[in-house]
Protein backbone atom coordinates (compact mmCIF):
# COMPACT_ATOMS: atom_id res chain seq x y z
CA UNK A 1 0.00 0.00 0.00
CA UNK A 2 1.81 3.30 -0.83
CA UNK A 3 0.46 6.33 0.32
CA UNK A 4 1.32 8.17 -2.57
CA UNK A 5 -0.82 6.14 -4.57
CA UNK A 6 -3.70 7.56 -2.04
CA UNK A 7 -2.27 11.31 -2.12
CA UNK A 8 -2.90 10.96 -6.00
CA UNK A 9 -6.53 10.24 -5.47
CA UNK A 10 -7.21 13.05 -3.47
CA UNK A 11 -7.84 15.96 -5.86
CA UNK A 12 -10.03 13.43 -7.53
CA UNK A 13 -11.91 12.82 -4.43
CA UNK A 14 -11.92 16.40 -3.88
CA UNK A 15 -13.65 17.32 -7.23
CA UNK A 16 -16.10 14.53 -6.98
CA UNK A 17 -16.97 15.86 -2.96
CA UNK A 18 -17.70 19.39 -4.61
CA UNK A 19 -20.04 17.80 -7.04
CA UNK A 20 -22.06 15.78 -4.89
CA UNK A 21 -22.14 18.50 -2.73
CA UNK A 22 -23.99 20.53 -4.94
CA UNK A 23 -26.50 17.08 -5.14
CA UNK A 24 -25.89 17.41 -1.72
CA UNK A 25 -27.24 20.55 -0.82
CA UNK A 26 -30.39 19.41 -2.93
CA UNK A 27 -30.89 16.69 -0.59
CA UNK A 28 -30.45 19.14 2.68
CA UNK A 29 -33.22 21.29 0.81
CA UNK A 30 -35.76 18.42 1.37
CA UNK A 31 -34.62 16.59 4.31
CA UNK A 32 -33.78 19.31 6.64
CA UNK A 33 -35.86 22.44 5.60
CA UNK A 34 -39.26 20.52 3.74
CA UNK A 35 -38.91 17.78 6.28
CA UNK A 36 -39.65 15.57 3.28
CA UNK A 37 -36.98 12.48 2.09
CA UNK A 38 -37.15 12.64 -1.23
CA UNK A 39 -36.70 9.71 -3.75
CA UNK A 40 -36.70 11.78 -6.66
CA UNK A 41 -32.81 12.40 -6.94
CA UNK A 42 -31.82 8.64 -8.04
CA UNK A 43 -33.69 9.49 -11.30
CA UNK A 44 -33.16 13.24 -11.85
CA UNK A 45 -29.50 13.43 -11.15
CA UNK A 46 -29.17 10.79 -14.15
CA UNK A 47 -31.55 13.24 -15.93
CA UNK A 48 -29.57 15.66 -15.35
CA UNK A 49 -26.59 14.15 -16.88
CA UNK A 50 -28.72 12.81 -19.46
CA UNK A 51 -29.98 15.81 -20.75
CA UNK A 52 -26.50 18.13 -20.68
CA UNK A 53 -24.98 15.07 -22.28
CA UNK A 54 -26.91 14.82 -25.04
CA UNK A 55 -27.76 18.49 -25.79
CA UNK A 56 -23.79 18.52 -26.15
CA UNK A 57 -23.07 16.10 -28.51
CA UNK A 58 -26.09 17.87 -30.48
CA UNK A 59 -23.69 20.88 -30.43
CA UNK A 60 -25.44 23.19 -28.20
CA UNK A 61 -23.68 25.77 -25.96
CA UNK A 62 -22.41 24.49 -22.51
CA UNK A 63 -24.07 26.83 -20.14
CA UNK A 64 -27.48 26.82 -22.46
CA UNK A 65 -26.93 22.54 -21.95
CA UNK A 66 -26.49 23.22 -18.04
CA UNK A 67 -29.41 25.19 -17.62
CA UNK A 68 -31.62 22.88 -19.49
CA UNK A 69 -30.24 20.11 -17.18
CA UNK A 70 -31.26 22.42 -14.55
CA UNK A 71 -34.86 22.91 -15.78
CA UNK A 72 -35.42 18.91 -16.92
CA UNK A 73 -34.42 18.63 -12.51
CA UNK A 74 -37.10 21.08 -11.29
CA UNK A 75 -40.19 19.81 -13.97
CA UNK A 76 -38.65 16.14 -12.70
CA UNK A 77 -39.77 18.09 -8.63
CA UNK A 78 -42.81 19.72 -10.03
CA UNK A 79 -44.26 15.85 -10.50
CA UNK A 80 -43.08 15.05 -7.09
CA UNK A 81 -44.36 17.67 -5.85
CA UNK A 82 -47.94 17.75 -7.39
CA UNK A 83 -48.10 13.90 -6.73
CA UNK A 84 -47.70 14.76 -3.32
CA UNK A 85 -49.77 17.95 -2.67
CA UNK A 86 -52.31 17.52 -5.42
CA UNK A 87 -52.76 13.48 -5.26
CA UNK A 88 -52.09 12.81 -1.29
CA UNK A 89 -49.58 10.88 -2.47
CA UNK A 90 -47.29 10.22 0.56
CA UNK A 91 -43.86 11.95 -0.08
CA UNK A 92 -41.69 9.24 -0.17
CA UNK A 93 -43.72 7.29 -2.04
CA UNK A 94 -44.38 10.11 -4.48
CA UNK A 95 -40.72 10.71 -4.93
CA UNK A 96 -40.65 7.07 -6.06
CA UNK A 97 -42.98 7.10 -8.15
CA UNK A 98 -40.97 9.54 -10.20
CA UNK A 99 -37.90 8.04 -9.52
CA UNK A 100 -39.33 5.12 -11.47
CA UNK A 101 -40.68 6.83 -14.43
CA UNK A 102 -37.36 8.55 -14.89
CA UNK A 103 -35.47 5.59 -15.53
CA UNK A 104 -37.53 4.97 -18.43
CA UNK A 105 -37.60 9.02 -19.44
CA UNK A 106 -33.77 8.72 -18.88
CA UNK A 107 -33.39 6.03 -21.54
CA UNK A 108 -35.39 8.02 -23.62
CA UNK A 109 -33.24 10.85 -23.47
CA UNK A 110 -30.16 9.05 -23.84
CA UNK A 111 -31.45 6.76 -26.72
CA UNK A 112 -29.53 3.58 -24.95
CA UNK A 113 -28.21 2.75 -21.29
CA UNK A 114 -24.85 5.15 -21.53
CA UNK A 115 -23.63 7.67 -22.93
CA UNK A 116 -20.41 9.05 -23.39
CA UNK A 117 -18.71 12.74 -24.69
CA UNK A 118 -15.10 13.13 -25.25
CA UNK A 119 -13.50 16.22 -23.50
CA UNK A 120 -11.65 16.42 -26.70
CA UNK A 121 -14.03 16.76 -28.96
CA UNK A 122 -16.01 18.91 -27.07
CA UNK A 123 -15.51 22.03 -24.88
CA UNK A 124 -16.42 20.92 -20.82
CA UNK A 125 -17.25 23.17 -18.13
CA UNK A 126 -15.03 20.46 -15.87
CA UNK A 127 -13.25 16.78 -16.49
CA UNK A 128 -11.22 14.25 -14.90
CA UNK A 129 -8.37 16.03 -16.92
CA UNK A 130 -9.01 18.87 -15.83
CA UNK A 131 -7.11 18.14 -12.30
CA UNK A 132 -3.72 18.66 -13.31
CA UNK A 133 -1.36 20.51 -15.87
CA UNK A 134 -4.55 23.31 -16.38
CA UNK A 135 -4.47 26.64 -15.32
CA UNK A 136 -6.44 27.18 -12.04
CA UNK A 137 -9.31 28.75 -13.74
CA UNK A 138 -10.02 25.54 -15.63
CA UNK A 139 -8.96 23.50 -12.81
CA UNK A 140 -12.01 20.95 -11.74
CA UNK A 141 -12.02 21.85 -8.31
CA UNK A 142 -12.04 25.45 -8.75
CA UNK A 143 -15.29 25.50 -11.31
CA UNK A 144 -17.09 23.24 -9.13
CA UNK A 145 -15.70 25.30 -6.01
CA UNK A 146 -17.07 28.89 -7.62
CA UNK A 147 -19.93 26.59 -8.60
CA UNK A 148 -20.76 25.93 -4.64
CA UNK A 149 -20.10 29.48 -3.66
CA UNK A 150 -22.73 30.75 -5.60
CA UNK A 151 -24.91 28.35 -4.86
CA UNK A 152 -24.82 28.90 -1.04
CA UNK A 153 -24.98 32.55 -1.67
CA UNK A 154 -28.16 32.76 -3.66
CA UNK A 155 -29.56 29.92 -0.96
CA UNK A 156 -28.64 31.85 1.77
CA UNK A 157 -30.17 34.87 0.03
CA UNK A 158 -33.47 32.80 -0.62
CA UNK A 159 -34.16 31.51 2.52
CA UNK A 160 -33.79 35.13 4.15
CA UNK A 161 -36.26 36.71 2.08
CA UNK A 162 -40.10 36.65 3.17
CA UNK A 163 -41.08 33.97 0.52
CA UNK A 164 -37.77 31.78 1.64
CA UNK A 165 -38.73 32.27 5.60
CA UNK A 166 -42.72 30.78 4.68
CA UNK A 167 -40.62 27.91 3.01
CA UNK A 168 -38.82 27.13 6.39
CA UNK A 169 -42.00 27.98 8.16
CA UNK A 170 -43.84 25.39 5.66
CA UNK A 171 -41.02 22.34 6.40
CA UNK A 172 -40.84 23.39 10.28
CA UNK A 173 -44.48 23.45 11.32
CA UNK A 174 -47.28 23.14 8.80
CA UNK A 175 -50.21 23.48 11.19
CA UNK A 176 -48.17 26.83 11.92
CA UNK A 177 -47.54 28.01 8.60
CA UNK A 178 -51.40 27.78 7.03
CA UNK A 179 -52.35 29.74 10.17
CA UNK A 180 -50.15 32.31 9.68
CA UNK A 181 -51.63 32.64 6.01
CA UNK A 182 -48.80 30.57 4.27
CA UNK A 183 -49.79 28.13 1.59
CA UNK A 184 -47.51 25.11 2.19
CA UNK A 185 -48.75 22.78 -0.50
CA UNK A 186 -47.20 25.68 -3.39
CA UNK A 187 -44.02 26.21 -1.03
CA UNK A 188 -43.44 22.10 -0.59
CA UNK A 189 -43.74 22.11 -4.63
CA UNK A 190 -41.48 25.12 -4.80
CA UNK A 191 -39.11 23.09 -2.17
CA UNK A 192 -38.66 20.30 -4.47
CA UNK A 193 -38.03 21.88 -7.78
CA UNK A 194 -35.36 23.86 -6.34
CA UNK A 195 -34.06 20.23 -4.58
CA UNK A 196 -34.34 18.47 -7.75
CA UNK A 197 -33.12 21.57 -10.12
CA UNK A 198 -29.54 21.52 -7.68
CA UNK A 199 -29.38 17.87 -8.06
CA UNK A 200 -30.28 17.91 -12.03
CA UNK A 201 -27.39 20.26 -12.02
CA UNK A 202 -24.74 18.44 -10.07
CA UNK A 203 -25.50 15.47 -12.42
CA UNK A 204 -24.74 17.33 -15.31
CA UNK A 205 -21.32 18.62 -13.54
CA UNK A 206 -20.80 14.64 -12.87
CA UNK A 207 -21.50 13.30 -16.58
CA UNK A 208 -19.12 15.75 -17.86
CA UNK A 209 -16.28 15.20 -15.12
CA UNK A 210 -16.47 11.55 -15.58
CA UNK A 211 -16.67 11.54 -19.56
CA UNK A 212 -20.37 9.78 -19.24
CA UNK A 213 -23.72 9.64 -18.63
CA UNK A 214 -25.40 6.21 -17.41
CA UNK A 215 -28.83 5.18 -16.89
CA UNK A 216 -27.63 3.70 -13.37
CA UNK A 217 -25.87 6.95 -12.37
CA UNK A 218 -27.86 7.35 -9.60
CA UNK A 219 -28.29 4.40 -7.98
CA UNK A 220 -28.35 5.15 -4.50
CA UNK A 221 -28.07 8.80 -5.00
CA UNK A 222 -30.15 10.03 -1.65
CA UNK A 223 -27.78 8.04 0.56
CA UNK A 224 -24.83 9.61 -0.50
CA UNK A 225 -26.75 12.93 -0.35
CA UNK A 226 -27.93 11.92 3.17
CA UNK A 227 -24.52 11.09 3.84
CA UNK A 228 -23.34 14.63 3.33
CA UNK A 229 -25.39 16.17 5.25
CA UNK A 230 -24.93 13.66 8.51
CA UNK A 231 -21.63 13.97 8.04
CA UNK A 232 -21.50 17.60 7.94
CA UNK A 233 -24.00 17.53 10.68
CA UNK A 234 -22.17 15.69 13.34
CA UNK A 235 -18.53 17.50 12.12
CA UNK A 236 -19.78 21.04 12.38
CA UNK A 237 -22.89 20.60 13.95
CA UNK A 238 -22.45 22.42 17.11
CA UNK A 239 -21.15 25.67 15.78
CA UNK A 240 -22.50 25.94 12.67
CA UNK A 241 -26.11 27.24 13.52
CA UNK A 242 -26.72 29.95 10.45
CA UNK A 243 -28.53 28.71 7.23
CA UNK A 244 -24.98 29.46 5.06
CA UNK A 245 -23.08 27.44 7.44
CA UNK A 246 -24.97 24.46 7.78
CA UNK A 247 -24.91 24.92 3.70
CA UNK A 248 -21.03 24.39 3.61
CA UNK A 249 -20.97 22.48 6.18
CA UNK A 250 -23.31 19.58 3.80
CA UNK A 251 -20.88 20.64 1.04
CA UNK A 252 -17.60 20.06 2.94
CA UNK A 253 -19.47 16.66 4.03
CA UNK A 254 -19.93 15.40 0.47
CA UNK A 255 -16.26 16.44 0.12
CA UNK A 256 -15.31 14.36 3.34
CA UNK A 257 -17.17 11.16 2.49
CA UNK A 258 -15.53 10.98 -1.09
CA UNK A 259 -12.02 11.57 0.87
CA UNK A 260 -13.13 8.50 3.39
CA UNK A 261 -14.46 6.99 0.63
CA UNK A 262 -11.69 6.90 -1.96
CA UNK A 263 -9.31 5.62 1.23
CA UNK A 264 -11.28 2.92 2.06
CA UNK A 265 -10.58 1.74 -1.73
CA UNK A 266 -7.01 2.28 -1.47
CA UNK A 267 -6.93 -0.42 1.59
CA UNK A 268 -8.42 -2.83 -0.46
CA UNK A 269 -11.70 -3.03 -0.20
CA UNK A 270 -13.69 -4.89 -2.16
CA UNK A 271 -15.76 -2.33 -4.25
CA UNK A 272 -18.98 -4.57 -4.30
CA UNK A 273 -19.60 -3.88 -0.95
CA UNK A 274 -19.06 0.13 -1.21
CA UNK A 275 -22.86 1.08 -1.91
CA UNK A 276 -23.43 -1.67 1.51
CA UNK A 277 -20.96 -0.02 3.83
CA UNK A 278 -22.46 3.35 2.67
CA UNK A 279 -25.79 2.65 3.68
CA UNK A 280 -24.44 0.79 7.24
CA UNK A 281 -23.10 4.52 7.58
CA UNK A 282 -26.12 6.45 6.81
CA UNK A 283 -28.07 4.07 9.08
CA UNK A 284 -25.37 4.18 12.00
CA UNK A 285 -25.42 8.38 12.08
CA UNK A 286 -29.36 8.60 11.70
CA UNK A 287 -29.95 5.97 14.44
CA UNK A 288 -27.16 7.69 16.81
CA UNK A 289 -29.63 11.10 17.59
CA UNK A 290 -32.54 8.18 18.10
CA UNK A 291 -30.46 6.51 20.36
CA UNK A 292 -28.59 9.18 22.19
CA UNK A 293 -32.24 10.49 23.05
CA UNK A 294 -33.91 7.50 24.28
CA UNK A 295 -30.58 7.00 26.48
CA UNK A 296 -30.87 10.67 27.84
CA UNK A 297 -34.18 10.14 28.81
CA UNK A 298 -33.60 6.83 30.93
CA UNK A 299 -30.66 8.73 32.38
CA UNK A 300 -32.63 11.00 33.50
CA UNK A 301 -35.63 9.45 34.40
CA UNK A 302 -33.55 7.54 36.83
CA UNK A 303 -32.27 10.98 37.75
CA UNK A 304 -35.38 11.99 38.84
CA UNK A 305 -36.27 9.04 40.83
CA UNK A 306 -33.07 9.35 42.85
CA UNK A 307 -33.97 13.09 43.43
CA UNK A 308 -37.70 12.45 44.86
CA UNK A 309 -36.12 9.74 47.10
CA UNK A 310 -33.13 12.25 48.40
CA UNK B 1 -72.48 44.18 10.47
CA UNK B 2 -71.34 41.53 12.51
CA UNK B 3 -67.58 40.42 12.87
CA UNK B 4 -68.93 36.77 12.12
CA UNK B 5 -71.95 35.19 10.77
CA UNK B 6 -72.35 31.16 11.35
CA UNK B 7 -74.96 30.23 9.03
CA UNK B 8 -76.88 26.76 9.74
CA UNK B 9 -73.56 24.86 9.39
CA UNK B 10 -73.30 21.53 9.68
CA UNK B 11 -70.10 18.97 9.62
CA UNK B 12 -70.05 15.18 10.07
CA UNK B 13 -66.62 13.11 10.29
CA UNK B 14 -66.53 9.35 9.03
CA UNK B 15 -69.66 10.01 7.15
CA UNK B 16 -70.73 6.20 5.77
CA UNK B 17 -68.45 4.35 8.20
CA UNK B 18 -69.75 3.21 12.27
CA UNK B 19 -67.85 5.70 13.34
CA UNK B 20 -70.00 8.78 11.74
CA UNK B 21 -70.26 11.36 13.50
CA UNK B 22 -73.03 15.09 13.18
CA UNK B 23 -70.43 17.24 15.16
CA UNK B 24 -72.38 20.09 14.14
CA UNK B 25 -75.58 20.39 13.30
CA UNK B 26 -77.07 23.53 11.91
CA UNK B 27 -75.02 25.61 13.97
CA UNK B 28 -76.03 29.23 14.19
CA UNK B 29 -73.96 32.10 15.53
CA UNK B 30 -73.44 35.66 14.86
CA UNK B 31 -71.12 37.75 16.80
CA UNK B 32 -71.23 41.94 16.68
CA UNK B 33 -67.55 43.29 16.26
CA UNK B 34 -65.79 43.50 20.15
CA UNK B 35 -67.44 40.80 21.25
CA UNK B 36 -65.26 38.58 23.89
CA UNK B 37 -67.12 35.16 23.66
CA UNK B 38 -66.49 32.48 26.05
CA UNK B 39 -67.41 28.47 24.88
CA UNK B 40 -68.02 26.02 27.12
CA UNK B 41 -69.51 22.66 26.63
CA UNK B 42 -68.83 18.68 27.39
CA UNK B 43 -66.40 16.89 26.00
CA UNK B 44 -67.23 16.38 22.18
CA UNK B 45 -69.66 19.16 22.26
CA UNK B 46 -68.27 20.52 19.10
CA UNK B 47 -66.48 23.82 20.51
CA UNK B 48 -62.98 22.98 18.58
CA UNK B 49 -65.02 21.37 16.07
CA UNK B 50 -67.00 25.15 15.59
CA UNK B 51 -63.49 26.65 15.86
CA UNK B 52 -61.68 24.69 13.24
CA UNK B 53 -64.99 25.26 10.74
CA UNK B 54 -64.24 28.83 10.87
CA UNK B 55 -60.20 28.77 10.47
CA UNK B 56 -61.17 26.22 7.18
CA UNK B 57 -59.50 23.15 8.13
CA UNK B 58 -61.81 21.29 6.48
CA UNK B 59 -65.12 21.87 3.86
CA UNK B 60 -68.44 21.88 5.28
CA UNK B 61 -71.69 20.03 4.76
CA UNK B 62 -73.16 22.65 4.63
CA UNK B 63 -74.00 26.63 5.91
CA UNK B 64 -71.71 29.14 5.22
CA UNK B 65 -69.05 31.34 7.22
CA UNK B 66 -69.04 34.91 7.29
CA UNK B 67 -66.29 37.29 8.53
CA UNK B 68 -66.97 40.83 8.68
CA UNK B 69 -69.65 40.50 5.87
CA UNK B 70 -67.33 38.65 3.37
CA UNK B 71 -68.56 34.84 2.34
CA UNK B 72 -65.25 32.69 3.03
CA UNK B 73 -66.79 29.18 3.47
CA UNK B 74 -64.88 28.50 0.17
CA UNK B 75 -61.26 29.86 0.70
CA UNK B 76 -58.51 27.64 1.93
CA UNK B 77 -57.76 27.66 5.35
CA UNK B 78 -54.44 29.72 4.38
CA UNK B 79 -56.59 32.46 2.73
CA UNK B 80 -59.16 32.43 5.63
CA UNK B 81 -55.89 33.39 8.18
CA UNK B 82 -55.75 37.01 6.39
CA UNK B 83 -58.95 37.12 8.73
CA UNK B 84 -57.92 35.18 11.98
CA UNK B 85 -55.79 35.21 14.88
CA UNK B 86 -55.01 31.85 16.15
CA UNK B 87 -53.92 30.11 19.52
CA UNK B 88 -54.37 26.22 19.96
CA UNK B 89 -54.47 23.88 22.49
CA UNK B 90 -51.07 22.48 22.11
CA UNK B 91 -48.59 25.04 22.52
CA UNK B 92 -45.87 23.20 20.07
CA UNK B 93 -47.99 24.02 17.31
CA UNK B 94 -48.33 27.83 17.40
CA UNK B 95 -45.22 28.47 16.57
CA UNK B 96 -41.82 27.30 14.08
CA UNK B 97 -39.78 25.84 17.03
CA UNK B 98 -36.74 25.96 14.34
CA UNK B 99 -37.04 29.30 13.99
CA UNK B 100 -36.02 32.37 16.02
CA UNK B 101 -38.96 34.49 18.42
CA UNK B 102 -37.93 36.91 16.00
CA UNK B 103 -39.15 34.88 12.97
CA UNK B 104 -41.62 33.71 13.99
CA UNK B 105 -43.31 37.29 14.80
CA UNK B 106 -41.80 38.53 11.42
CA UNK B 107 -43.93 35.55 9.67
CA UNK B 108 -47.27 36.40 12.12
CA UNK B 109 -46.42 40.19 10.52
CA UNK B 110 -46.99 38.96 6.92
CA UNK B 111 -50.32 37.06 7.41
CA UNK B 112 -52.77 37.83 4.77
CA UNK B 113 -49.78 39.73 2.90
CA UNK B 114 -47.68 38.76 -0.35
CA UNK B 115 -44.70 37.15 0.57
CA UNK B 116 -42.20 38.07 -1.56
CA UNK B 117 -37.91 38.47 -2.29
CA UNK B 118 -37.88 41.47 0.45
CA UNK B 119 -35.56 40.40 3.09
CA UNK B 120 -37.61 39.01 5.78
CA UNK B 121 -36.32 40.50 9.15
CA UNK B 122 -36.10 44.51 8.51
CA UNK B 123 -34.17 46.49 11.09
CA UNK B 124 -37.41 48.99 11.16
CA UNK B 125 -39.29 45.54 12.28
CA UNK B 126 -37.23 44.64 15.38
CA UNK B 127 -38.00 47.54 17.30
CA UNK B 128 -41.76 47.30 17.45
CA UNK B 129 -41.72 43.41 18.16
CA UNK B 130 -39.02 44.25 21.13
CA UNK B 131 -41.68 46.37 22.63
CA UNK B 132 -44.52 43.74 22.02
CA UNK B 133 -42.83 41.47 23.85
CA UNK B 134 -41.56 43.89 26.22
CA UNK B 135 -45.59 43.94 26.95
CA UNK B 136 -45.38 40.32 27.55
CA UNK B 137 -43.31 40.99 31.03
CA UNK B 138 -41.51 37.52 30.33
CA UNK B 139 -38.33 38.54 29.42
CA UNK B 140 -38.42 37.50 25.84
CA UNK B 141 -37.72 41.16 24.59
CA UNK B 142 -34.00 40.00 25.36
CA UNK B 143 -33.88 36.51 23.72
CA UNK B 144 -35.23 37.71 20.69
CA UNK B 145 -32.99 35.55 18.57
CA UNK B 146 -33.35 32.41 20.90
CA UNK B 147 -34.95 29.34 18.87
CA UNK B 148 -38.76 29.17 19.95
CA UNK B 149 -37.92 26.01 20.91
CA UNK B 150 -36.36 26.30 24.02
CA UNK B 151 -39.36 28.54 25.52
CA UNK B 152 -41.56 26.69 27.93
CA UNK B 153 -44.95 26.33 27.16
CA UNK B 154 -46.02 29.21 28.83
CA UNK B 155 -43.91 31.71 26.88
CA UNK B 156 -44.43 29.63 23.43
CA UNK B 157 -48.40 30.06 24.50
CA UNK B 158 -47.26 33.73 24.94
CA UNK B 159 -45.64 34.48 22.22
CA UNK B 160 -48.67 32.74 20.18
CA UNK B 161 -51.11 34.68 21.04
CA UNK B 162 -48.67 37.75 20.22
CA UNK B 163 -48.46 36.24 16.96
CA UNK B 164 -52.35 36.28 16.56
CA UNK B 165 -52.87 39.63 17.38
CA UNK B 166 -49.51 41.18 16.03
CA UNK B 167 -51.71 42.28 12.40
CA UNK B 168 -55.26 43.20 14.60
CA UNK B 169 -57.22 39.93 13.36
CA UNK B 170 -61.00 40.58 12.70
CA UNK B 171 -61.76 37.33 14.76
CA UNK B 172 -59.56 36.23 17.12
CA UNK B 173 -59.72 32.38 17.93
CA UNK B 174 -58.47 30.76 21.52
CA UNK B 175 -58.73 26.85 21.52
CA UNK B 176 -58.23 26.14 25.13
CA UNK B 177 -54.90 27.86 24.72
CA UNK B 178 -54.39 27.64 28.61
CA UNK B 179 -55.05 24.22 29.11
CA UNK B 180 -52.26 22.48 28.41
CA UNK B 181 -50.31 25.24 31.22
CA UNK B 182 -49.77 25.00 34.52
CA UNK B 183 -52.40 27.15 36.82
CA UNK B 184 -49.73 29.81 37.24
CA UNK B 185 -49.14 30.17 33.93
CA UNK B 186 -52.27 29.55 32.82
CA UNK B 187 -53.61 32.38 34.57
CA UNK B 188 -50.61 34.85 32.97
CA UNK B 189 -51.43 33.99 29.52
CA UNK B 190 -54.88 34.50 30.62
CA UNK B 191 -54.46 38.21 31.66
CA UNK B 192 -52.20 39.02 28.69
CA UNK B 193 -55.39 37.61 26.64
CA UNK B 194 -57.81 40.06 28.38
CA UNK B 195 -54.99 42.95 28.42
CA UNK B 196 -55.04 42.69 24.13
CA UNK B 197 -58.64 41.86 23.42
CA UNK B 198 -59.21 45.00 25.52
CA UNK B 199 -56.63 47.20 24.00
CA UNK B 200 -57.32 46.16 20.92
CA UNK B 201 -61.04 45.69 20.82
CA UNK B 202 -61.09 42.46 19.23
CA UNK B 203 -63.91 40.49 18.59
CA UNK B 204 -62.80 36.80 20.49
CA UNK B 205 -64.64 33.37 20.48
CA UNK B 206 -62.26 31.93 23.20
CA UNK B 207 -62.87 28.29 24.22
CA UNK B 208 -62.26 26.84 27.87
CA UNK B 209 -63.13 24.13 29.89
CA UNK B 210 -62.79 26.67 32.73
CA UNK B 211 -66.38 27.20 34.28
CA UNK B 212 -65.12 30.11 36.35
CA UNK B 213 -62.96 31.68 33.73
CA UNK B 214 -65.79 31.45 30.84
CA UNK B 215 -67.90 33.71 33.82
CA UNK B 216 -64.84 35.89 34.41
CA UNK B 217 -63.43 36.68 31.06
CA UNK B 218 -65.76 38.33 28.09
CA UNK B 219 -69.36 39.83 27.78
CA UNK B 220 -71.37 36.97 26.01
CA UNK B 221 -71.06 33.36 26.94
CA UNK B 222 -72.21 30.32 25.33
CA UNK B 223 -72.69 26.77 25.79
CA UNK B 224 -72.89 23.63 23.67
CA UNK B 225 -73.89 20.26 22.99
CA UNK B 226 -74.13 17.45 20.44
CA UNK B 227 -72.82 20.06 18.14
CA UNK B 228 -75.59 22.85 18.92
CA UNK B 229 -75.61 25.96 20.62
CA UNK B 230 -78.02 25.60 23.84
CA UNK B 231 -77.54 28.60 25.75
CA UNK B 232 -76.54 32.35 25.18
CA UNK B 233 -75.68 34.67 27.84
CA UNK B 234 -75.00 38.33 27.47
CA UNK B 235 -73.86 41.25 29.78
CA UNK B 236 -75.53 42.01 32.83
CA UNK B 237 -76.99 38.30 33.27
CA UNK B 238 -73.42 36.93 32.17
CA UNK B 239 -72.17 38.60 35.10
CA UNK B 240 -74.57 36.97 37.65
CA UNK B 241 -73.46 33.60 36.42
CA UNK B 242 -71.86 31.02 39.01
CA UNK B 243 -70.60 27.62 38.13
CA UNK B 244 -73.24 26.08 39.91
CA UNK B 245 -76.05 27.67 37.93
CA UNK B 246 -74.33 27.36 34.98
CA UNK B 247 -74.45 23.30 35.53
CA UNK B 248 -78.07 23.31 36.88
CA UNK B 249 -79.17 25.30 33.51
CA UNK B 250 -76.60 22.76 31.50
CA UNK B 251 -78.92 19.58 33.21
CA UNK B 252 -82.31 21.42 32.59
CA UNK B 253 -81.66 21.83 29.21
CA UNK B 254 -79.74 19.14 27.95
CA UNK B 255 -81.33 16.37 30.22
CA UNK B 256 -77.90 14.65 30.67
CA UNK B 257 -74.74 15.32 33.41
CA UNK B 258 -72.25 18.04 31.91
CA UNK B 259 -69.46 15.50 31.10
CA UNK B 260 -66.15 17.14 30.81
CA UNK B 261 -63.27 15.25 32.84
CA UNK B 262 -61.34 18.40 32.78
CA UNK B 263 -64.02 21.39 33.60
CA UNK B 264 -64.91 18.88 36.65
CA UNK B 265 -61.63 18.45 37.92
CA UNK B 266 -60.57 22.05 37.95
Amino acid sequence: MNILSLLGTMPGAIAQGLIWGIMAIGVFLTYKILDIADLTVDGSICTGGAVCVMLLLNGCPLWLSLLTALLAGMLAGLVTGLFHTLMGIPALLAGILTQLSLYSINLKIMGKANQSINVRMHDLLVSMQFLKGVPFYKNSIFVVFLFIAVIIGLLYWFFGTEWGSAIRATGNNPAMSRAQGINTNFNKVIGLMLSNGLVALSGALLAQYQGFADVSMGRGAIVIGLAAVIIGEAVFGRFFTQMYMKLISVAVGSVIYYIVYQTVIWCGIDTDLLKMLSAIVVAVFLGVPFWKKKLSEKYSAKGGKKNAGA
Amino acid sequence: MPALDLLQITKTFNRGTVNEKRALENLSLSLNPGDFVTVIGGNGAGKSTMLNAIAGIWPLDSGSVLLSGKDVTALPEYKRAAYLGRVFQDPMLGTAAGMSILENLALAARRGKRRGLAWEIKKSEQARYQELLASLNLGLENRMTSKVGLLSGGQRQAVTLLMAIIQKPELLLLDEHTAALDPKTAATVLELTDKFVKEKNLTTLMVTHNMQNAIDYGNRLIMMNNGKIILDIYGEEKKKLTVETLLHKFEEISGSEFANDRALLS
